[in-house]
């Protein structure tokens, strides 16, 4: 997500990294790029140059001047205050000590509240097993709760609705009642988006507020917001006095400046980050890591996180063994396919691996349907086939590509790829790492 | 370029193409956009002045980069116009109010591509509306056609191709009801193509004036929903040829920089003919039009001003580059 603006600080640092030492002339170089692409990030103005600022004068420190590897010290400052600009480690939700917990969804309009409240209510059941309810608090677009009554369906929590009603205040209130009477766990509030600047609005917020004394206020933010996302921050922070964001539209090209931008103004932490159409698409934001890999480090954290979680430990210990001995076969290349292709659209696994970010990510389109084709060809093989594919000759190709809708051509293509494959795991085994965009540009 | 409503649409139909605005209408909209923007002219010319006309210092031109930037022209823009304009006042000594004004005549410059018209002289005319997420598609075409209907007296038809997300047909068809115009819809998750053919042939059918044909919120990233979008395009011109006569694509006046690459990367998959810049009436400016006019040549025709029906607004450009530059 922050692809564009890791490149063109690499590209910066990079030319610093070449030279022997700095000079204050190279610093101010480089400040000069850093503070363009923030711009172009759309990190707020001020902010840029406070960051800038703070930069510079670390660098120009004893130990970057004159030092050994100054290079790598800017890289390092200013990894070190991005980190500190983004905040610590990434926090959760607060629950009450008493439930129900209420957490009450504010933001402008369009920024994607309903599809939060819904994916929050699902994120709340599957990581921590709550029972959640949503009230449907947005008597003012058209459609607006009908859209929360589908969502929350999908999310498997109750919706809260009033028909007619008219008031916000009264359908919270009574929605809260509900939540108690029915013992749920949680209560996401979800309201209308309004603007900032709308002083009939704001206030009905702040009376949805005290009516329902939240555990949470969240903002939600479009991670595409520019230099506004800072006032926008500060009016609602005044009225609601939030404590944590939801980023939203996280998996478009957007370098996502306003992260940077509503955390350094409110110094409110992001929480959530909303990644996908799907309902299942919304992961803890991970401020920390969010740094690294602004410079380009990969996110490799949240890789191993996600791996973790899907992979089965077992398994992979066996199947590490087999491609070891040289003994995998289709059938294991089948299961790892529908592994890999559970943590998500393959583009943004990549993104995640150091060396993987920004330009050659771009030239590298992943296309999904052609990975449903070599599920499709594998499994119109027999068993005795995945296991030994030199057995697949004439008749059985044709056989097989009858069966899986694709042509001799495309399998003998992949029992051929198959086969580079597994020279190149006994290769790997062997201690030599391939270049992986290579091997991907292989494979297709 | 279009100031007003009878700028934006060229009609072919005489009896109807004057539709006088009435006044205490046009009044009502300029004190909306007064107060939406919240600043008056004298309140600007202060500002540019305190800006640029004293001392033409680092500082003050510093000043006014960081006007522009904050108003999401972004950097390269904003270098660009800024440098122009320093040459300009050390050439011809240009200073003060004069400076000011000129300034804005740059940005008004930037921010003009084409006359802006809305060509309504195609029978029907196909309007298709595209955008990221929550940009205001749907409120977009009701107040479309609302001011369509009620105000020029021309029969509209609304196709729901929004069949993805939930309740967005109930939302347009809340619309139609609003504007008093006929709707065609789809089941949720049927195919947007189809809805958008059906509209067609029904607005054809019942020789309406304007078809507009809504789309789901997509991500410009997306490639298999900008292929459906080039679908949709496709199926259009199927069943009338040459449409849809205008692509309008929805912009939030708060995107970012990203704005831009939002601009191309739909305009790849279905041209775009104008852009509609909305929630002008936050604190937002919406500078990232004119990078979006500059690079990609692709006029703002709409802009957003607020939630009432009448809130859709021909785009001016220089009440808009004026408003770049207030605090």
């Amino acid at each position: 997500m922050f692809d564009g603006l890791s490149d063109k600080l690499q590209a910066t640092l990079a030319e610093l990294r070449s030279h022997g030492t700095l000079t204050e002339d190279d610093i101010d170089r480089a400040m000069r790029e850093i503070r363009l692409a923030l711009l172009e990030a759309d990190v707020n103005f001020k902010v840029v140059k406070a960051f800038t600022t703070t930069v510079k004068e670390r660098c120009l420190g004893a130990d970057v001047v004159g030092g050994l590897n100054p290079g790598q010290q800017v890289v390092k400052i200013v990894d070190e205050e991005l980190a500190a600009l983004m905040g610590g480690t990434a926090a959760g939700v607060a629950f009450a000590p008493r439930p129900p917990t209420v957490i009450l969804l504010a933001g402008l309009q369009g920024s994607g509240k309903t599809t939060a409240a819904a994916k929050l209510a699902l994120h709340l059941r599957e990581e921590h097993g709550s029972s959640v309810a949503l009230a449907a608090c947005d008597v003012h677009r058209p459609a607006a709760v009908e859209q929360l009554v589908t969502m929350g369906e999908r999310a498997g929590a109750e919706v809260y609705r009033r028909e007619g009603e008219t008031d916000a205040v009264a359908i919270a209130t009574w929605a809260l009642e509900e939540t108690r009477r029915q013992g749920k766990d949680v209560l996401i509030v979800d309201t209308a988006g309004r603007l900032h600047v709308d002083a009939d609005l704001m206030d009905e917020l702040v009376r949805i507020r005290k009516a329902t004394r939240p555990t949470q206020v969240l903002l939600v933010v479009d991670a595409m917001t520019g230099q506004d996302a800072v006032n926008v921050a500060q009016e609602f922070a005044a009225a609601v006095q939030f404590d944590g964001v939801v980023m939203t539209k996280l998996d478009g090209d957007a370098r996502g400046g306003a992260a940077l931008s509503v955390k350094a103004v409110t110094g409110k932490p992001i929480l959530f980050a909303s990644t996908g159409e799907k309902i299942d698409q919304f992961e803890r934001f991970h401020p920390d890591r969010m740094a690294q890999r602004i410079l380009g480090m990969g996110d490799v954290l949240s890789l191993i996180e996600k791996t973790q979680k899907e992979f089965d430990e077992d398994e992979a210990r066996v199947l590490e063994r087999r491609m070891r001995k040289g003994e995998f076969t289709l059938e294991d290349f089948l299961s790892q396919l529908k592994q890999m292709r559970r943590m998500g659209p393959l583009t943004s696994l990549l993104g995640m691996i150091p060396g993987f970010s920004g330009q050659q990510l771009r030239n590298l389109k992943v296309d999904e349907r052609e990975l449903d084709r070599v599920e499709a060809i594998i499994l119109a093989m027999t068993p005795e086939e995945r296991r030994r594919p030199e057995l697949i000759k004439g008749s059985r190709r044709l056989r097989i590509a009858r069966g899986s809708g694709t042509s001799v051509q495309q399998v003998n293509r992949l029992v051929k790829q198959f086969d580079e494959m597994r020279k190149v795991m006994k290769r790997i085994a062997g201690g030599k790492m391939p270049d992986m965009a290579a091997l991907l540009r292989q494979g297709r | 370029m279009a100031h007003d409503w009878n700028d934006v649409f060229l009609l072919d139909r005489p009896e109807r193409e004057a539709v006088a605005e009435a006044p205490e209408a046009r009044g009502g909209f300029l004190r909306r956009l007064r107060e939406s923007l919240g600043r008056t002219r004298e309140a600007l010319s202060a500002e540019v002045q305190a800006t640029v006309a004293q001392a033409l210092d680092e500082e003050s031109w510093e000043r006014l980069e960081e006007a522009l930037i904050m108003a999401d022209v972004g950097a390269v823009t904003t270098a660009d116009v800024v440098e122009r304009l320093e040459r300009e006042a050390t050439d011809t000594g240009l200073s003060g109010e004069a400076l000011g004004e000129r300034l804005i005549e740059l940005l008004t410059e930037q921010a003009t591509v084409g006359d802006g018209h809305i060509d309504l002289r195609h029978r029907p005319t196909v309007i298709m509306v595209a955008g990221v997420n929550g940009t205001g598609k749907t409120t977009t075409i009701g107040k479309l056609a609302w001011h369509l209907v009620q105000e020029q007296q021309l029969k509209v038809v609304l196709g729901a191709g929004d069949t993805f997300r939930a309740a967005a047909v109930e939302q347009l068809a809340e619309w139609a009801r609003r504007a008093g115009c006929e709707i065609v819809t789809g089941d949720d998750g049927s195919d947007p193509g189809a809805v958008a053919f059906e509209a067609v042939r029904r607005g054809r059918e019942q020789d309406a004036d304007v078809v507009i044909v809504d789309t789901a919120g997509r991500l410009h990233t997306q490639d298999d929903l900008m292929a459906e979008l080039a679908k949709v395009r496709r199926v259009l011109d199927k069943q009338l040829e040459g449409a849809p006569h205008e692509t309008l694509l929805t912009v939030d006046a708060t995107t970012g920089q990203n704005g831009l690459r939002q601009a191309r990367s739909f305009s790849e998959a279905a041209p775009v003919t104008g852009i509609v810049l909305t929630k002008l009436d936050g604190t937002a400016k919406g500078g990232i039009a004119i990078a979006i006019a500059r690079e990609l040549g692709i006029p703002v025709k709409l802009i957003g001003v607020g939630e009432q029906l009448e809130d859709l607004r021909p785009f001016d450009p220089g009440n808009f580059a004026r408003a770049l530059l207030e605090p």
